[in-house]
């Protein structure tokens, strides 16, 4: 439990000191592992398998997350040449 | 056990702030592959072999490949193959190379020894989360699933090469 605390932790300092997209998105990933050890570990203490089907609804909305994540970068990368998100701040309209 | 555990909760940590830390994205991307690993034998040590299986799957596998995929698409060209050889030094693959042996050294030992958690921990098998998941749980598949098709569609409708389209004012005029 602590490690998940620990894990979710970086993931959300990396998440705020970082400008770079693709590691904007890495962080987002780091902490939703942290939060799917949380139910994992949770699942077999109370030894219920509710934390497991939990786990698998947190991979899948990982995967479709990190998909559009990346073609909105992708398309940001077209129109900016660059991946820092603080030119996207700019972006009006 | 619980030497297994903190080893392993060791690796994460560490290999998680590597990420966090990295300049590079590919380094950074190694460093992630390692703390998935220890995150999945940390599954396997609390009892959920199928969590840990599905977690190599599909987060060090499927979606690691779509990053490295993204991040070789946007540094094309000529000069993309010598900064390659330049990241693959020895000195950085090595330390996430060791840390993969020794999470692959442990997971042999405790297979090898016929582990079962210790007392307190009841082992979860798959066939109660398959129960659980289409019993009452079967309204958030399909949820999950509708979730998957706008995931494919939206990524593909943002993926698209658009032409590139000016205001007609912005334009510079033919003379």
């Amino acid at each position: 439990m602590t490690l998940a605390g620990i894990l979710f932790v970086l993931g959300l300092i990396s998440m705020l000191i970082r400008r770079n997209m693709i590691f904007m998105l890495l962080s987002v990933e780091i902490m939703l592992n942290a939060a799917g050890l949380a139910f994992i570990v949770a699942s077999s203490h109370w030894a219920q398998p509710d934390g497991q089907v939990m786990f698998m609804f947190i991979l899948s909305m990982a995967a479709a997350e990190v998909s559009v994540g990346l073609a909105l970068v992708l398309q940001l990368y077209h129109q900016l040449k660059s991946l820092d998100s603080d030119e996207a701040s700019r972006m009006k309209g | 056990m619980g030497v297994f555990f903190y080893i392993t909760a060791a690796i994460a940590v560490f290999s998680t702030a590597m990420v966090v830390t990295r300049f590079n994205i590919m380094h950074a991307l190694l460093y992630l592959i390692v703390s998935l690993l220890s995150v999945a034998v940390i599954f396997y040590l609390y009892g959920a072999p199928y969590m840990a299986s599905l977690e190599i799957i599909v987060y060090a596998g499927a979606i690691m490949v779509l990053i490295i995929f993204f991040v070789m698409m946007l540094n094309l060209g000529p000069e993309s193959t010598r900064l390659e050889k330049q990241w693959l030094k020895p000195g950085m693959w090595m330390a996430p190379a060791l840390f993969c042996v020794i999470l692959l050294g442990e997971l042999v030992y405790l297979i090898a020894q016929n582990h079962t958690p210790v007392t307190g921990i009841k082992e979860v098998t798959p066939k109660e989360v398959g129960r659980s998941l289409f019993g009452p749980y079967i309204l958030a598949v399909e949820l999950s699933a509708m979730l998957l098709m706008a995931g494919i569609v939206g990524a593909y409708h943002l993926g698209r090469q658009q032409p590139k389209t000016l205001h007609r004012f912005l334009q510079s005029k033919p003379s």
